[in-house]
Parts: C-alpha cells; sequence; structure tokens
C-alpha cells in the first residue's frame, strides 16, 4: 500500500469522491485559489482538475456556506463544504444545528440531508479564535454526525463513508496531522463505517479512548509505560456521533480501569460523556475511579511555551495511568 | 417585458386561493381561542393572501418554495392538502409531517415547499442552496423564498442574497413587508423605508409592490421569475401589505394604533379583488366559492380530529437515514 500523508489521503478521498458522483461539488474559502500553497492541504490542485463548476470558492461567509450545503442537499446534490478554521463554525451553527440536524426531523422523515462538512481543528500557534474545539458542541445537537480520524487511512475511509452517508455528517480533520502524520493507505473506494472504533493498540490494564491527534499522545504514553510493565489499551474512536460504545465496554471490562483523553478542554467535553458511559454500563468492573485527561478550561493560549501548556501530554497521561494502577 | 394577459381562468383562480386561505386561517382563529383543542401558538397570515396568492401562482411545478412561520397561504396556494395541513397544525399523526412541525415548519417536499425555517432570516440561506441545486443540474427551476421585513435585518439574509447575486443563482427573494416585526414597528427596525432598495447593492433587480394587489403580485412576480429563469440571477420583490391580526393569535395588537388597522382594513385584498371582479364582468364566477372554502375546512377540520396523536415513542422516528441505535 502506498504511504501518503493525512492531507494526501484525504485529498484523495475528495478526488474519488467526485469522480464516482457528478452530484458532489465541493465550497468553502480558498479551496480553489488560495493564499497557501501547500501540496499537503486538502483541496490543492482540485480547482485545476475538476474546475470552478464543481470546486467553488466562496465569499467569506460560513452561514452562506454551511446553507449552501443545507439547501443543495435537500435537493438531492452532496454538499462536501469546508469551514476553514472550528472557531469560525459558531458562525455557520444556525445552519448546522438548527438546520441540517433537524430539518429532517421536521419534516417527519420526508427530507434528507446526505451533506458533509470538513472542519479544520488542531492547535497551531495562531491562538484561540482559529483553535478551539468544540466537538462536544457538536455532539449535543442530535440528527448531526461527526468523525475524527488520527490517521491517514482513517481520514480517506471516514471522509468516504461521510460524503456517501445519506445524513449531515462534520469531519473534523486536525490541521497538523495532514503533513506530520502518514501511513499506509488502501486504495480506491475504501471506507471506515461511522461509528466503528479502532484498537490502536491493545493492552490489559488500563483502557484510554481519545480520538485525532490525541491518539497519537496516548500511544506514546502507552510505549512509555510498557518499559514499566503497565499495559494501556488505547481505543481510537474515530467517530464521536455515532459512538461506538460497545467497543469501549468490551475494552473496559477486559482491563477494569478507564480514562479518557482530549485536546479540547475538560469541563462538559467529549470524555465527560464517555466517563459516564462507562459509570452507568460498568462501574462493578472497574478497579479504579475514571479520569479524564483534558485541556485546562482556558482558551488555547498563543504563547509556544503556553500553547504546549495547554496540550495534554503523554507525561500527563503515563502519571495518571500509574495513579490508577495503584488506586486497585 | 410583454406578457399575456391573465386570462378568465387565472384570475378567478387567485380569488379562490385568497378565499381558501382566508377561509382556512378564520378557522384557525375560531379553534385557537377554543380551550385545549390547538397545541401552541398559532400563526396567521390575515390580510396578506395577496402575496401568497400572488406569487405562488406564478410558479411552476419544479420551481421550489422556502417559507417561514407564516407560511398558511404559501402552502395552500400550493395545493397542499388542507386536511393535512391542519392535522399537522394539531399535531396529529395523520399531518404533513406526522406531528413533527406543528404550525411552525409546515414542508410539503413532494409539492416542492421543500424547506420551512422558524429561525427569522434562515430561509433565504436555505434557497440560496437549493438554488444552487437548480443552477448545478442546468434545471429551468427558480428558488422562491419568503421571508419578513423583520428577517431582513438577519445578517444570514444579506449572506444569502451576496451569494446568490455573485453566483447568479435563480433565486427570487419576496420579502412579504407586513409592517411589523413582532411588536415593532417598520421604522423601529430598519432605517429605510423600503427593503428592495437594497437589491442595488447586490446588483440585482428590485422592486416594491403593492402587496395587497394580487394581480399586480402575480404580475410582478411572473416578471421577476422570467428574469430568475433567464440566468440573469436572484431578484429581490417586496409586498407591501399588513399583518391584520397579532404575531400569533394570542397576540392583542395592544401596540396597534386602532386607525392605522382600521385604514389597512379598508384594503382589504380579497374585498378589493371581488370588486375588480365584479367590475370586470365576472361576478358570476365567485358564486359558491365562498361556500366551496368553507366546505373544504369543513373536510379539513373532520380529517384532523378523526386523525390519532402519534404514539409518544414515535418521538424517537425521523432524526436519521440511518438511525443510530443507542444503548440503555
Amino acid at each position: 500500500m502506498p504511504v501518503k500523508s493525512t492531507g494526501q489521503a484525504v485529498a484523495e478521498a475528495l478526488a474519488l469522491a467526485m469522480e464516482m458522483d457528478e452530484d458532489i461539488f465541493l465550497a468553502g474559502e480558498g479551496i480553489g485559489t488560495s493564499i497557501h500553497v501547500n501540496p499537503h492541504l486538502p483541496t490543492f490542485g482540485l480547482l485545476e482538475r475538476f474546475g470552478p463548476r464543481r470546486v467553488r470558492d466562496t465569499p467569506v461567509s460560513e452561514a452562506a456556506i454551511v446553507g449552501l450545503a443545507v439547501g443543495a442537499s435537500c435537493m438531492g446534490l452532496k454538499p462536501v463544504v469546508e469551514v476553514m478554521f472550528f472557531p469560525f463554525i459558531t458562525l455557520a451553527a444556525d445552519m448546522l444545528v438548527n438546520h441540517a440536524a433537524k430539518l429532517r426531523y421536521l419534516s417527519g422523515g420526508l427530507s434528507s440531508f446526505p451533506l458533509t462538512v470538513r472542519v479544520k481543528s488542531g492547535v497551531f500557534s495562531a491562538g484561540c479564535q482559529h483553535s478551539h474545539s468544540l466537538e462536544a458542541w457538536l455532539a449535543h445537537a442530535p440528527g448531526l454526525k461527526i468523525a475524527y480520524p488520527s490517521n491517514p487511512a482513517d481520514a480517506k475511509g471516514l471522509l468516504l463513508s461521510a460524503i456517501f452517508d445519506p445524513d449531515p455528517v462534520v469531519v473534523v480533520e486536525e490541521m497538523p496531522l495532514y503533513w506530520t502524520i502518514h501511513g499506509e493507505v488502501p486504495e480506491g473506494d475504501y471506507r471506515v463505517p461511522l461509528g466503528q472504533a479502532r484498537i490502536a493498540r491493545q493492552g490489559g490494564d488500563a483502557t484510554l479512548a481519545t480520538y485525532g491527534g490525541a491518539v497519537h499522545v496516548a500511544l506514546q504514553a502507552a510505549e512509555a509505560l510498557q518499559a514499566e510493565g503497565i499495559s494501556l489499551e488505547v481505543i481510537d474512536l474515530r467517530s464521536l456521533v455515532p459512538l461506538d460504545t460497545a467497543s469501549v465496554i468490551a475494552s473496559v471490562r477486559k482491563t477494569g480501569r478507564f480514562l479518557t483523553l482530549h485536546d479540547a478542554t475538560r469541563f462538559c467535553g467529549y470524555g465527560a460523556e464517555l466517563a459516564a458511559t462507562v459509570a452507568e454500563t460498568c462501574f462493578d468492573e472497574l478497579k479504579a475511579p475514571v479520569r479524564r485527561i483534558a485541556a485546562p478550561d482556558i482558551p488555547v493560549p498563543f504563547s509556544p511555551p503556553q500553547e504546549a501548556f495547554y496540550k495534554p501530554s503523554a507525561d500527563q497521561v503515563t502519571q495518571v495511568v500509574r495513579g490508577m494502577m495503584h488506586a486497585g | 417585458m410583454q406578457r399575456d394577459p391573465l386570462d378568465r381562468d387565472q384570475r378567478i383562480g387567485l380569488h379562490a386561493d385568497m378565499l381558501l386561505i382566508r377561509a382556512f386561517e378564520d378557522r384557525i382563529t375560531q379553534m385557537a381561542h377554543e380551550q385545549g383543542r390547538l397545541p401552541g401558538m398559532q400563526i396567521t397570515c390575515h390580510g396578506q393572501e395577496a402575496v401568497a396568492a400572488g406569487v405562488v401562482r406564478a410558479l411552476t411545478p419544479r420551481d421550489v418554495i422556502v417559507t417561514n412561520h407564516r407560511s398558511h397561504g404559501h402552502l395552500l396556494a400550493r395545493g397542499v392538502d388542507p386536511g393535512a395541513l391542519l392535522a399537522e397544525i394539531m399535531g396529529r399523526q395523520g399531518g404533513l409531517n406526522h406531528g413533527k412541525s406543528g404550525t411552525l415548519h409546515l414542508a410539503d417536499p413532494g409539492r416542492n415547499v421543500l424547506m420551512t425555517s422558524t429561525v427569522v432570516g434562515a430561509g433565504p440561506l436555505l434557497a440560496m442552496g437549493a438554488a444552487f441545486a437548480q443552477h448545478y443540474r442546468q434545471e429551468q427551476g427558480v428558488t422562491c423564498v419568503f421571508f419578513g421585513d423583520g428577517a431582513a435585518a438577519e445578517g444570514s439574509v444579506h449572506e444569502a442574497m451576496n451569494l446568490a447575486a455573485v453566483w447568479k443563482l435563480p433565486v427570487l427573494f419576496v420579502c412579504e413587508s407586513n409592517c411589523w416585526a413582532g411588536a415593532q414597528a417598520h421604522k423601529e427596525h430598519c432605517p429605510i423605508g423600503e427593503i428592495a432598495a437594497r437589491a442595488a447593492s447586490y446588483n440585482m433587480p428590485g422592486e416594491m409592490t403593492d402587496g395587497n394587489d394580487v394581480e399586480g403580485v402575480h404580475e410582478t412576480a411572473r416578471g421577476f421569475l422570467e428574469h430568475c429563469r433567464s440566468g440573469k440571477g436572484p431578484a429581490l420583490m417586496e409586498c407591501r401589505t399588513y399583518r391584520m391580526h397579532g404575531h400569533g393569535e394570542h397576540d392583542q395588537q395592544q401596540y396597534v394604533d386602532k386607525d392605522e388597522l382600521a385604514s389597512w382594513a379598508g384594503r382589504d385584498p380579497i374585498v378589493r379583488h371581488a370588486e375588480v371582479l365584479r367590475r370586470d364582468g365576472l361576478g358570476e364566477f365567485m358564486a359558491g366559492m365562498l361556500e366551496r372554502a368553507d366546505q373544504a375546512v369543513d373536510r379539513a377540520v373532520a380529517f384532523a380530529d378523526a386523525s390519532p396523536f402519534p404514539p409518544p415513542e414515535e418521538a424517537l422516528d425521523h432524526l436519521y437515514v440511518n438511525p443510530i441505535l443507542r444503548e440503555g
């Protein structure tokens, strides 16, 4: 299998989908002609390849970008639109939360909205109005689905599933992964079903559930813990909605310990939902209290040492897991 | 542009539509005052029937309608079954949307009343997206969106008009200027008298029309629809009319000047059109029309009353095309 960057894997999914289905078009800010010329950006070169009818640069107009997707998808097209950075999703929140998520329900099942919103996330020295992990907000809106890949193969497979899914899906793409994470990518129409987690590393002493770039932090921690004789199982959730509850619970039943990890802030974060689900389902089988590792409840800071302080580290994970081992 | 004058059947049809809308909503008003008869609030278009009939009758079946909370007139003029409409307003199983919508979000995609949003100002964005699909597929359809002068204060309306104009999408923006936005008079929320004047800033045609003159509305709509259909982009048609009832039937209109209300009652679109028809020697064709409208409403009430409420657990249906199964 060819090795690709995460960005190239996303590009491959976009191009393949466009070739497969004429109903698919792309729209967003700077997706055709961009101020950034970077071959690892997923939309690089697509305008030249597919032309301006299907690759549409929009005005700086996030509500219109997602409104375009909602309206066009109700007519049967399969829009794939991009919101440049996660905090800007607030500008399109009405279209996502009140419309993409609710209009099918309000219609009594008569309409459907097969749209995909790609949103770039991650912490990348731009400060808190460009970096803000809002996935828990979206997960709290019934009607949306949320995919969150950590590696090139999943980035391709989840995106293709999202594009051809009949419901609205938000795919969160951590921008730094575009060029930092490379891996083998299956060729052709490769799909990763929404709602199917992946065991990123097998272990027997504790279960850590995470997603996106944090998966790599967790794997680093698992390697360090292995040297101490502690075996950490790492679950890459891959999609937050639907959540693969069964895989998480099966792992926790095996290890008896559970912790969560994400770059989003802690209070009411996605980890809280995971912790509650585990506590409700298999409390009696837990050997230690459930733990959450997350960013502190502050906006993403700019200054490099403070930005590093914000992001949960492998050291934090190893410390927490060691503590859980002592607890029981 | 020269258009064929309206023939007799078209003129009579416009009148019949207005009578049906009035009869239907008079019954809603009556039922709204019967304790426990209608759940939630009721929003009628009393006084604005000429806009609904005049514009909707100018559309072709493939044209798409996007409407708002004050939608009964648009739906009835489109030929939506009054029984299914009333059953939906009553939250019944036999309603258009199986009780998921109520009066606020009524949609009949089968008749291309494609989407309805009660988030004020959202409709134009949805319409822009639907029109994009028509444009993308090179269909001859136009998307017609109804919104109020109050909605024109929303930023979403600007984003929709801007993108529709930049991309020359076939959207007919129909602003029903009914003099009230909630309890605010036009001058309290809008610095210019005419919303239509804003069309110039999007380089699209815009015109204020007498919204209580059904044949004038119809003629203006036909002209603008030809413009949209010919690939010249969107247009903005503003209809000056009056919201004769409160925002909802609960609203006693204590903030409305009685003389102003009486003056607009003197310009009632149905009375005016009846006089025009009689003047033109068409009085005989109105014979029995009122009775037929009342009978249609009687049948609608009987249908809706006989329709059961949906089972509570069906509240779980219709969210996703591919349902998400949750444990617990």
